[in-house]
């Protein structure tokens, strides 16, 4: 164009034109403009109100309320109570001494709880919640909440503790809660719901095993914030899903009773329904009181606990071995009539049996004695005798049969199932071990002890209670402790004639001239049938007390299995009294009033408040004083 | 312009239509920054109400104004803000930070803001006493480039690259419309075209990220990307009709930053919606199509330039901002005229405004005489 002069009117060509190019433009960005308007704010609204309410609304978890666990009847073994709960935040914490010392004047903390916050903020990680206090008085909460903004890293907060209305009664049964350590918390994923302040899962017990039916869904907490974090206000919150009612075959009364009945001794007492296998009542004394772990135990209260020789931290029902000594008789009865030896032939009993060179005793004169007397008067020579007949590897497999050596299928985090010894257990044991100087045969002499629940012989009190429900009921029960059965099990495949003479036997131990003749129930229409038995803690020969006396800790174990009614059985069981002396003596007598209480309450309740005189208060005074005293000690410790 | 008998004439020649727009846009802001402050007339509201009449008084003002006299104060006017401009540069390389403003006790004073206006009074005036031979000659675009170059440097080493941009575009618009060749458009853009990614490519890291960040913040989330994304989230979320006033939970929980400002349009389609922000975006539409007039209509090669370049004015004043809002333009930093909080941009639009009213009431004066 340079050669064409550019004029006045070319100019206003020009400036037309390009105003048209101009306004185009102008309006095409104009139209891109609404174009992006309607693309961010109708296609793709649905993603960014997304984001705006993920912006505005902030969830802070709310732990899941845990299922409550029932008895057969519903009434509640563990429960949740509203509570408040102060806890430290490691991460946000500026002035650890200066803050844990605030709190301990505030909430009035004991020195080993100090001690215990001051150890674990020390080992704690960032993230994760310290517990200062799971149940805290109202006028304490109150009083740190209003302290928060000169507390940084402290959290008041209301939450749930868990609650058990029976006490130290199911201590060992439900166990106990507690927040989750670092292990568990690496083992469950870095469930983050588990570093929430006021989460417990279940640390033992059937709270651990029932786990995850107990939990339940966590919640959460909307609420709208600002971009720094301050709070608007709360929304309607997500709801939590609580977790499941777990229903158990225990009898929370019978559990309570029991309990309670056991006294001050160390010892532990099952009772079944031998007709469905329920179990109803599963004690274990002493126990802790599972109270004391949900709202936090203490140091010393804890090494009270694991130093105390009467071990409350071991469930004995499950965990505790003991060799069933006599109570096995019945059991070695059925097998020698599976054996052909007759249930009328008699032995002689004149104190011992002679095997070898070797005298092994009886504890009385019997005279001449059938399987029925054999096993009211826990005749040894009988059962010495005949089981030297057969041999103790034909004994064995009806020791199993009866549930003897069996590890059940049951929510428990541990069972101890001892041994029902044979030849080839012997030798497989001993031939393997050259350290251990036992002989890896099977000798006679092995018989005669397996044969009186001495020896090799060892088992746990469940089954005990299961070997006496099944040969009450002659059914294949097996012991349940979730939910409340109907279904009767298969027969067991003994012949009833053998189980009638075993039966007759154990009738007359209590009801005719017997061993545990004091025990009798006091209904004239119910009775109980049973077998004592008394577990050596030392070999007879070496205390001439014969482990009747002196040192609590090498008295015999006192054992007893019973069923009940003797006509028509319906509840079977086990107890026993870790150094009771005997069977008769000491656990008899816990079995007797555990059935009264079955039939008839006011009764057993009146012979349990005179028993309760002499211990000095009911179980729960007696708990609670022991927890005064032990938190005293603390107190005076530190 | 209405006619009626009970109006007295100098009040009925005003542009009424134009004024009602502008005061309807403005009050539409002062909702959004009533609602931005969370539903109170404190801070922003009452303050930007008043500044916006106070520019109105002084926009009707000089609508006035005779296109002589305009043309007269052009180069005075446009020497003086160069030398503020110097002078703001001075102080800020003392005071060893960034400085755009000049205190003047009760008020402060941003040159910058006033070259946007005079830079298409001056490229206009340049152009109209330019012998129509010489547009497409050398002469005709050195002294232009000068004209625009000197300001634009000036504002950009403050630095303030937003306004820095809005002064360039509207002086190439002037010099696009008085007819400069178009390869002299078409040239640099097709170049920067070219030479960008080489000269990308020959970048270091850091600085690559820089420029990553500065094209797309959205790299960037906790950064520079915040403020996009979160404003992207507000109008997002709005949908068709809004959250409703007073409901914009980006805005009043603080997630959107500078909703009061910048970033008030987002706050704005938060609460409004699409129909909220296609009315606003309409709206603006209609103030530079009634500009876009005026300079069609211009009698005088001045009338027709000046106009165009205060239109363009207004016109990229919206729309970088709108475009930065949406996530179409990276974050430069420049508000929305009459909607967003701060005299400024007020003072800046209504002038063209009152200048624009200036060029139209002589247009309409002399179609009269004539």
């Amino acid at each position: 164009m340079k050669h064409v002069r550019f004029t006045n009117a070319h100019q206003s060509i020009t400036f037309s034109r390009r105003m048209m190019l101009l306004g185009g433009a102008q309006a095409a960005v104009g139209t891109l403009l609404i174009g992006r308007l309607g693309w961010l704010s109708v296609a793709q609204n649905q993603k960014y109100q997304l984001l705006s309410e993920s912006n505005r609304v902030q969830l802070i978890p709310v732990p899941p309320r845990r299922g409550w666990i029932i008895d057969r009847r519903g009434k509640p073994l563990a429960i949740n109570k509203a509570s408040f709960r102060v806890d430290i935040i490691p991460q946000q914490l500026v002035d650890a001494p200066k803050v844990v010392s605030q709190l301990a004047q505030l909430m009035q903390l004991p020195a080993d709880e100090v001690q215990r916050i001051t150890d674990e903020l020390k080992t704690s990680r960032g993230f994760q919640p310290v517990s200062v206090s799971d149940n805290v008085p109202y006028e304490q909460y109150a009083a740190v909440t209003v302290r928060l903004p000169e507390l940084p890293g402290v959290s008041a907060a209301r939450g749930f503790t868990r609650f058990y209305p029976a006490g130290s009664a199911v201590g060992q049964l439900v166990g106990y809660v507690g927040a989750a350590s670092a292990t568990e918390y690496e083992k469950e994923g870095k469930n983050p719901l588990l570093l929430v302040p006021g989460v417990k899962i279940g640390k033992e017990g059937l709270e651990k095993t029932l786990e995850p039916n107990l939990r339940g869904e966590p919640g959460g907490q909307r609420v709208e914030v600002t971009a720094r974090g301050k709070l608007i206000r709360e929304l309607d919150p997500k709801p939590d899903r609580s977790g499941n009612t777990v229903q158990l075959a225990i009898d929370a009364d019978l559990q309570e009773y029991t309990a309670r009945r056991m006294g001050e001794e160390s010892g532990s007492c099952v009772i079944l329904d031998c007709l469905t296998g329920d179990i109803l009542a599963m004690v274990s004394m002493p126990a802790y009181d599972p109270n004391s772990f949900s709202d936090g135990i203490g140091r010393t209260e804890w090494k009270t606990m694991s130093e105390d020789p009467r071990k409350p931290l071991l469930n004995k029902v499950l965990n505790a071995l003991y060799p069933p000594g006599s109570t096995l008789k019945p059991m070695a009865g059925l097998a020698l009539q599976q054996h052909g030896i007759d249930p009328k032939d008699h032995i002689f009993c004149g104190g011992g049996y002679q095997l070898g060179n070797r005298f092994f005793r009886c504890l009385g004169r019997h005279g001449s004695v059938d399987m029925h007397r054999a096993i009211a008067k826990s005749c040894n020579t009988y059962f010495y005798a005949m089981s030297n007949r057969i041999g103790y590897d034909k004994i064995a497999p009806t020791a199993r049969q009866l549930g003897l050596g069996k590890k059940f299928d049951l929510p428990v985090v541990s069972q101890n199932y001892g041994t029902i010894p044979d030849s080839e257990w012997k030798r497989r044991k001993y031939e393997q071990n050259k350290r251990l100087i036992e002989r890896p045969d099977w000798t006679n002499s092995d018989t005669l002890n397996a044969a009186i629940g001495q020896g090799f012989v060892i088992v746990n009190p469940l089954q005990l209670a299961v070997m006496s429900a099944r040969i009450a009921s002659g059914r294949n029960i097996e012991p349940l402790l979730t939910g409340v059965h109907n279904k009767q099990p298969a027969l067991i495949g003994l012949d009833p004639k053998h189980l009638e003479t075993v039966r007759s036997g154990m009738w007359e131990v209590v009801n005719g001239d017997g061993t545990a003749g004091a025990s009798r129930l006091p209904f004239p229409d119910i009775q109980m049938s049973g077998k004592t038995g008394t577990a050596q803690v030392r070999r007879l020969a070496a205390s001439a007390s014969r482990g009747q006396g002196g040192d609590w800790r090498y008295r015999d174990h006192g054992l007893f299995v019973f069923y009940a009614p003797s006509d028509k059985p319906r509840y079977a069981g086990a107890v026993v009294i870790e150094h009771g002396m005997g069977g008769a003596r000491a656990a008899a007598p816990v079995a007797k009033d555990a059935l009264t209480f079955l039939f008839d309450r006011n009764k057993a309740m009146q012979s349990l408040a005179a028993l309760e005189e002499q211990w000095g208060g009911t179980l729960a005074e007696r708990t609670a004083r022991r927890a005064a005293a032990v938190k005293a000690a603390a107190a005076g410790a530190t | 312009m209405i006619t009626s008998a009970i109006i007295p004439r100098p009040l009925a020649r005003l542009p009424w239509r134009l004024i009602f727009l502008v005061a309807g846009i403005a009050t539409y802001g002062l909702m959004v920054l009533y609602s931005a402050a969370g539903g109170s007339l404190q801070p922003w509201a009452m303050k930007q109400g008043i500044v916006f009449l106070f520019f109105l008084t002084v926009a009707v003002g000089m609508s006035y104004l005779r296109e002589a006299t305009i043309k007269a104060f052009v180069f005075p006017v446009y020497i003086v803000i160069v030398l503020l401009l110097i002078a703001v540069d001075v102080l800020g390389f003392a005071a060893k930070g960034a400085q755009r403003w000049i205190d003047l006790g009760p008020i402060s004073l941003q040159p910058s803001e006033f070259m946007k206006p005079a830079i298409a009074l001056t490229l206009a005036r340049f152009y109209e006493l330019l012998p129509a031979g010489d547009v497409r000659n050398w002469r005709g675009i050195w002294p232009a480039m000068l004209l625009l170059g000197v300001p634009a440097f000036l504002i950009l080493v403050q630095p303030d690259l937003g306004t820095c941009i809005m002064v360039v575009l509207c002086g190439l618009t002037v010099m696009f419309l008085a007819g400069l060749p178009l390869w002299l458009f078409v040239a640099p853009v097709v170049a920067i075209g070219v030479a960008a990614p080489i000269v990308y490519s020959m970048l270091h890291g850091y600085q690559r990220k820089r420029i990553d960040t500065f094209l797309d913040p959205e790299s960037d989330p906790l950064g520079s990307g915040y403020h996009i994304a979160q404003s992207k989230i507000a109008i997002g979320s709005g949908g068709i009709w809004g959250k409703g006033y007073l409901n914009g939970s980006q805005s009043h929980l603080d997630y959107l930053p500078e909703g009061h400002t910048d970033f008030a349009f987002a706050a704005l389609a938060e609460e409004w919606g699409l129909v909220g922000g296609i009315i606003l975006i309409l709206a603006f539409g209609l103030v530079v199509r009634w500009g876009m007039r005026v300079a069609a209509n211009g009698r005088t090669r001045f009338a027709q330039l000046s106009a165009a370049g205060l239109t363009a004015c207004i016109f990229f004043y919206a729309s970088i901002n709108l475009m930065m809002v949406m996530g179409l333009a990276p974050v430069v930093g420049v508000p929305l005229p009459l909607i967003s909080y701060g005299g400024s941009a007020v003072m800046t639009v209504m002038i063209c405004l009152g200048l624009l009213m200036a060029l139209e009431r002589q247009q309409r004066t002399q179609a009269r005489g004539g």
